[in-house]
C-alpha cells in the first residue's frame, strides 16, 4: 500500500515512529489506527510473559530518547525483584528541552501508537496505573490523548481484564504548568505528587525503586515508549539490525535554526553524518550564508563548531582526526566528540549569528528554569545570565568572561539534578570554542576590574574570610 | 471566608483583564470536574490532584485567587500554604488576570533566531501594551489597557522547526513572522468593554 504524505519524508528517512505523521487521510481516531493493524502488537505482547517483553526490549538495544540515552530494557529490570508495592509507569511528555519537537507530533497525530506502547510497557513492568505527564503548553494534545484513552478503554484495550487476559491498566493524562524542570524525572514525580517539582537526590531516589509515592516507577520518554511497540512487532533482534551496534533503531532528529529546510527527520541511528543531515536532508545553509555552529542534542548539549576537528582514539589507542562534518549522528559518536545526542534537537547557527547573543539567550532560559533548590544552580544560572546580559550590551570586561567560565565550572557536578550540567555545559563549550569572538564583544573601556561588581564582591568575601586561593 | 494571611501571600492584583473573567464561584459543574480528577489518584494521595484542580480554576476564572486556593486546599484536605507554594512556583499558573486573549510568544533560541522578539514588539505596538515593567520572574505578563490582550514570553514551545511560534489562549500558531502580527490579532477581535 502506498502511503501519501502532505509533507513527504526525505528519502534518507526510515519512518517507524513517524510513519503516520503528516499522512494524507490519517487522523488520530482509534478507527483509523485499528484499520492499519493497530493494537495487534498489544495482542501479541499480552500472549507473552512480561519478562519476555523486557528481554526483547533489552535485546533490541533501545536507548532512551528523552535525553540521557539510558538502555530502556535495563532500566525496567531495576524494579526490586521482591517488590510488593504498586508499580507505576510514567510517560514523560514534558518535551521542553529547547530544540526538541518530536513528541508533539506523536501526541497530536498518532496518540494510539503511544497508548499501545504504554500498555505493552506497563504489562512488562507490572504497572496497573500509568500517567502521561504532559506539558501544559500542549492543551490540544491533552484533549486528544484523553479521548484516545477513552476510546481504547471502550474497545477493551484499557481498564479491567484487558482482552480477557486478567491484566488491568488505567492511563491518565496529567498536565504540568510550564516548568522545564518537570521534565527531569524526579522533578516530574514530585510535581505529580502535587508538590513543587524539586528534583530528588539520586541515590537513593532512583525512580525504579523509590518513585511515585515511594513506589517503583518507570519513567520513559514518549518516543521510547512508542519504540517498544515496534520492538514487539519486529522482535528485539530484528529491531537491533536498524542503526548501529549500541546505537540501534531509528530516532527522530529535530532540526531548527539556520538551514534551508528545518523539520523532523526519522533516521536510522548513526546512519547519517552531520554533512548528510545538514546539506542533503536539510538543504544546506540559507542563501549567501555559511554554517557556523551546531548544538546537536538540545540546548543542554555542548555546541560544536563546524570547522572543528576532533581527536578520537582508535581501539589500539592510536589517534585519528574526525572533522565535524563526518560525525555520525548517534549516541556514542557525539559523546566521543565531547557533546551528546541528547534529545535529538539539532539547532543550527550560521555566520550571521553572534555567539554572545546565542549564549545570552541560552543563559536566560536556564536562569528562568532553575528550580532554586541548589545554591550553585540557582545563583549561578542567574549570575551567568547577568554577565552575558552585559556582554551583549557591550559592557562586559574580559575578566567578566573569566568569571562566567568559573561560575559555570562551579555549578557543573555540584547539584542535585542534571540541570546543573544542562545550564553550565553550554556556557563552558561556547566560551571554550568562541573565546576570541566573545572577547571582541567585551569592551576595552570596561576592562577595569571594578566594572565587575559580582566578581569583586566575591573576591572581597573570600579575602575577608581568609580562604582566597593564592 | 478568605484568610487574610493568604491574601498577603498571593499577589492577586486587579488588572484591566479582571473584568473579562467571571469571579470565582464553585458551580456543580466545577465540583463534578474536580471530583473526577481527584478520583484518578489513590485516596491517600489526593494531593496529586492539586495541578488538575488549579487548571480547572485558571481555565474558568483566568487566574488563581486566594479564595480559589482555599477551595482547592479544602477539596484536597491540605493546608492552604501547600497549594499556595505550588501556585507561586509554576510559570504556567497566574495570580492575576491576563487579558481576554493571552498571547505567549516563544523567546527561546530557535524562535529568537526566527524573529520572536520582533514579533513581541509588534504585538505590543498593535495592542498598546507597555512591557517596560516586565521581568521574567515576578511580572512576566503585561495586559493591554482595554483588557482584551496580554502578552508573555514563554520558553521553548517544542515547535522550533516552525519558528517563531506562539500560543493564544489554547490555540497554537506556527511560523508567525513579525509581519504576521496583524493577521494573528485579526483572528482575536477585541470586544468593547
Ligand atoms: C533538566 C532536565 C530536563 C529534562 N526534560 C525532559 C523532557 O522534557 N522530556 C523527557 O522525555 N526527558 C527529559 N529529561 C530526562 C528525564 O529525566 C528522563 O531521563 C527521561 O524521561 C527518561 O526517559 P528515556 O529513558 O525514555 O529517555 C530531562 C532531564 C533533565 C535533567
Ligand atoms: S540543579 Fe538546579 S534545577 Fe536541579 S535541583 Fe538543583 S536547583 Fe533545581
Ligand atoms: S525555540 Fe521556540 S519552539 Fe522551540
Amino acid at each position: 500500500m502506498k502511503i501519501e504524505y502532505s509533507k513527504p519524508p526525505h528519502p534518507r528517512e526510515h519512518r517507524l515512529i513517524f510513519k503516520n505523521v503528516d499522512r494524507v487521510g490519517w487522523d488520530p481516531s482509534i478507527e483509523c489506527y485499528i484499520n492499519e493493524g493497530g493494537y495487534d502488537d498489544l495482542k501479541k505482547a499480552l500472549k507473552m510473559e512480561p519478562s519476555k517483553i523486557t528481554e526483547e526490549v533489552k535485546q533490541s538495544g533501545l536507548r532512551g530518547r528523552g535525553g540521557a540515552g539510558f538502555p530502556t530494557g535495563m532500566k525496567w529490570t531495576f524494579i526490586p525483584p521482591n517488590n510488593t508495592k504498586p508499580v507505576y509507569l510514567i510517560c514523560n511528555c514534558d518535551e521542553s528541552e529547547p530544540g526538541t519537537f518530536k513528541d508533539r507530533y506523536i501526541v497530536h497525530q498518532d496518540p494510539h501508537q503511544l497508548i499501545e506502547g504504554m500498555i505493552i510497557s506497563a504489562y512488562a513492568v507490572g504497572a496497573n496505573t500509568a500517567f502521561i505527564y504532559m506539558r501544559e503548553e500542549f492543551p490540544e494534545a491533552a484533549i486528544i490523548c484523553e479521548k484516545a484513552i477513552e476510546d481504547a478503554r471502550a474497545k477493551g484495550f484499557l481498564g479491567k481484564d484487558i482482552l480477557g487476559t486478567g491484566f488491568d491498566l488505567e492511563i491518565y493524562v496529567h498536565r504540568g504548568a510550564a516548568a522545564y524542570i518537570c521534565g527531569e524525572e524526579t522533578g516530574l514525580i514530585e510535581s505529580l505528587e502535587g508538590k513543587r517539582p524539586y528534583p530528588r537526590i539520586k541515590p537513593p531516589y532512583f525512580p525504579a525503586a523509590l518513585g511515585l509515592y515511594m513506589c517503583p516507577t518507570i519513567v520513559n520518554n514518549v518516543e521510547s515508549l512508542c519504540h517498544v511497540k515496534h520492538i514487539i512487532r519486529m522482535g528485539g533482534d530484528e529491531y537491533a539490525k536498524l542503526g548501529k551496534p549500541r546505537n540501534t533503531g531509528t530516532r527522530i532528529l529535530c532540526v531548527s535554526g539556520d538551514v534551508k529546510n528545518p523539520g523532523y527527520f526519522e533516521i536510522e541511528v548513526g546512519k547519517l553524518t552531520m554533512r548528510e543531515l545538514l546539506y542533503e536532508v536539510c538543504g544546506g545553509p540559507k542563501d549567501g550564508r555559511e554554517f557556523k555552529a551546531v548544538i546537536p542534542g538540545g540546548s543542554s548539549s555542548k555546541i560544536l563548531r563546524c570547522d572543528e576537528v576532533f581527536k578520537l582514539k582508535n581501539p589500539d589507542n592510536s589517534e585519528k582526526d574526525l572533522s565535524f562534518w563526518d560525525i555520525a549522528l548517534d549516541f556514542d559518536s557525539l559523546a566521543a566528540c565531547g557533546s551528546m545526542a541528547g534529545s535529538g534537537g539539532v539547532i543550527v547557527m550560521d555566520d550571521s549569528r553572534s555567539m554572545s547573543w546565542v549564549l545570552n539567550n541560552i543563559n536566560a532560559f536556564y536562569a528562568h528554569e532553575s528550580c532554586g533548590q541548589c545554591t550553585p544552580c540557582r545563583e549561578g544560572s542567574s549570575w551567568m545570565k547577568k554577565i552575558s546580559d552585559r556582554l551583549v550590551e557591550g559592557k562586559a570586561s574580559a575578566e567578566d568572561l573569566e568569571t562566567l567560565e568559573q561560575v559555570a565550572y562551579q555549578i557543573d557536578g555540584r547539584t542535585i539534578c542534571a540541570f546543573g550540567e544542562a545550564s553550565s555545559w553550554p556556557v563552558e563549550a561556547i566560551i571554550a570554542k568562541f573565546r576570541e569572538e566573545l572577547l571582541e564583544d567585551t569592551s576595552e573601556s570596561n576592562s577595569g576590574v571594578a566594572h565587575n561588581p559580582e566578581a569583586e564582591a566575591q573576591r572581597r568575601f573570600l579575602i575577608d574570610h581568609d580562604s582566597f586561593p593564592a | 471566608m478568605s484568610d487574610s494571611s493568604l491574601q498577603h501571600l498571593v499577589a492577586s492584583e486587579k488588572t484591566p483583564g479582571t473584568a473579562k473573567f467571571p469571579s470565582f464561584e464553585v458551580s456543580s459543574e466545577i465540583e463534578a470536574e474536580a471530583e473526577k480528577r481527584i478520583a484518578q489518584f489513590p485516596v491517600e494521595h489526593k494531593r496529586s490532584a492539586v495541578l488538575p484542580l488549579l487548571h480547572i480554576v485558571q481555565h474558568k476564572f483566568g487566574y488563581i485567587s486566594a479564595e480559589a486556593i482555599e477551595w482547592v486546599a479544602g477539596k484536597l484536605e491540605l493546608e492552604p500554604i501547600k497549594v499556595c507554594e505550588v501556585v507561586t512556583f509554576y510559570p504556567g499558573l497566574r495570580q492575576s488576570a491576563p487579558g481576554k486573549f493571552h498571547i505567549r510568544v516563544c523567546r527561546t533560541l530557535s524562535c529568537a533566531m526566527g524573529g520572536s522578539y520582533e514579533l513581541m514588539d509588534k504585538l505590543c505596538e498593535l495592542t498598546g501594551i507597555d512591557r517596560s515593567k516586565q521581568d521574567s520572574h515576578h511580572h512576566p505578563i503585561a495586559v493591554s489597557p482595554c483588557g482584551n490582550y496580554s502578552v508573555e514570553f514563554a520558553e521553548c514551545l517544542a515547535s522550533c522547526g516552525t519558528a517563531p511560534v506562539c500560543l493564544v489562549n489554547d490555540d497554537f500558531h506556527e511560523a508567525v513572522a513579525p509581519e504576521k502580527a496583524v493577521e494573528l490579532l485579526a483572528k482575536y477581535p477585541a470586544e468593547d468593554s
